[in-house]
């Protein structure tokens, strides 16, 4: 501005270089609060899945028998299964990002039609940090989680309630169990299928081009 | 907004430092690309963007996501309120599709039909004709140990009832045939100061019992066979207890011994809560249908 001759070159020539930064850049995704809640609440998953299984499946029922230690892994694995994300309340970086996921814009009604007609297109589905999918699931899956977990309560502390009620609470607890297994099969498909959506779970940080492509509406 | 998030507003205060491109950029309004690649996106890897970053959307909107997770509370809810309606209407759809499911997949979904396999150690010995024994002894005048071969030359009785089991499941109509209880009982010779049947097993934990008078009755037996084979390593084999009339779980599985005792003792799963006096129907806080 001093030297305005300067100054109309540096705007012209300067300028692309901090518009369009080096492809490789990493942009941070996640933080540490973000990831270690995913890592226990997926680990503590995994073991209730696992004992639900061995529970439940006959030839897994024979293969590891100790029915009394399966069952009492398998009551406090799913007990605890909603302390990470109390315990991640406490991280701001956390709650923000709880915030992204409950809120849903008119971008997310376009994402999701996309996603019915199967339109795979990066043009026609606009997200956010989180695109309207991974809000549904996370929504869903929240309270699934503790739908299993106050009838698994049930099952559990019989005395709790008429007794009455154990048929249906069994009832619901079976079959959402079923629900919850091929969700979450969903889930970790999709990331397998996305190494780079796994990066940004795993260390944190995503390639900026894949996060313009795949969250084109997100600030970092 | 771009002001503040860029993170240096009074370096636009100095006209001295003009050449700066921070400041250049900043000054002017973020028009096309801009919006996209603008500097406060490098310069601000916090959180606090996400709310009100440059064009805002990411972040507002309604708050579906809460709404989706109390329709997902409330559908368990309404689940357990509708259950009984539900079930039976989804037993009878599933026992049709049993029929016609070549792969057996349908016995693994919820009140698919079919038994499940519950043990309470890790591995289970298996016994066959030449290293099985049953013995009988206790509050008895002549003890005895039985061979598989010895057993089978008792006189054997059939029935036909459903398996009820306390966790849910039901199977119906599955034939048990083997020795009456109250045979071998009699055939040991009962002492007058006894009250009970204490029944052990070769997994080398599990164990139940009955009162005298439940033993005798003509619809327990040590079974040998079942579904008209005889009895598989899975469900208890080469032998175990059926008590037709109560909950599976005390139908003891891989039966070694029978000890008639004054009291009853309560067996594994009874001092883990469950009822002693396990009638189908009547007992564990469950209403099923008897198993007859």
């Amino acid at each position: 501005m001093s030297t305005p001759g300067s100054a109309a070159r540096t705007d012209a020539t300067m300028s692309p270089r901090t518009d369009t930064p080096p492809a490789a850049t990493a942009v941070r995704r996640f933080g540490r609060a973000q990831r270690w809640v995913h890592r226990t609440t997926a680990a503590l998953t995994g073991l209730c899945v696992f004992t639900a299984a061995c529970l439940y499946v006959p030839q897994l029922a024979q293969l590891v028998g100790r029915r009394g230690l399966v069952v009492t892994v398998h009551e406090w694995s799913g007990l605890l299964l909603p302390v990470p994300v109390l315990a991640g309340l406490a991280s701001r970086a956390f709650r923000a990002d709880l915030g992204r996921l409950n809120r849903f814009g008119p971008h997310d009604r376009t994402w999701l039609r996309a996603a019915l007609r199967r339109d795979k297109r990066p043009s026609s589905r606009p997200a956010g940090k989180f695109n309207a999918g991974q809000k549904l699931y996370a929504a869903w899956i929240a309270g699934a989680t503790l739908v299993m977990l106050g009838t698994g309560l049930l099952m559990w502390f019989t005395h709790l309630t008429p007794l009455v009620w154990r048929t249906s609470v069994t009832f619901v607890h079976d079959w959402l169990a079923l629900t919850l297994g091929i969700v979450l099969a969903g889930h970790i498909g999709m990331a397998l299928a996305d190494p780079e959506a796994r990066r940004g779970m795993r260390t944190g940080s995503v390639r900026r081009e894949w996060a313009e492509r795949e969250h084109p509406l997100w600030r970092p | 907004m771009l002001r503040k998030s860029d993170g240096h507003p009074r370096s636009l205060a100095r006209p001295g430092r003009g050449c700066s491109n921070e400041g250049v950029n900043s000054e002017q309004p973020p028009q096309g690309r801009d919006l996209r690649n603008g500097p406060s996106r490098r310069n601000e890897p916090g959180e606090r963007n996400g709310r009100d970053g440059p064009d805002g959307e990411d972040g507002r909107g309604r708050p579906v996501g809460r709404r989706i997770l109390l329709g997902t509370l409330g559908l368990g809810a309404l689940g357990v309120v509708t259950a009984p309606t539900l079930q039976r209407g989804l037993e009878s759809f599933l026992a049709g599709a049993s029929d016609k499911d070549p792969t057996g997949l349908t016995g693994l979904l919820p009140n698919g039909g079919g038994f499940r396999y519950y043990s309470v150690t890790s591995s289970v010995p298996r016994k066959n004709a030449e290293t099985y024994r049953l013995t009988v002894d206790g509050l008895v005048d002549r003890p005895a140990s039985y061979t598989l071969a010895e057993l089978r030359s008792l006189p054997q009785t059939r029935t036909v009832r459903d398996v009820q089991c306390v966790t849910g499941w039901r199977v119906p109509d599955t034939a048990f045939e083997g020795v009456r209880l109250s045979r071998l009982l009699d055939a040991a010779g009962v002492r007058p100061t006894a009250g009970a049947v204490r029944f052990t097993c070769f997994d080398g934990a599990y164990s139940e019992s009955l009162t005298l008078d439940q033993a005798r009755r003509a619809d327990v037996l040590v079974a040998l066979r079942m579904r008209d084979e005889d009895l598989g390593h899975a469900h208890g084999g080469p032998a175990r207890l059926y008590v037709a009339p109560m909950y599976f779980y005390k139908s003891a599985k891989w039966l070694s011994g029978i000890t008639v005792t004054e009291d009853v003792e309560p067996g594994y799963w009874e001092e883990r809560g469950y009822d002693v006096d396990a009638w189908v129907g009547r007992s564990n806080g469950r209403d099923d249908e008897p198993t007859d």
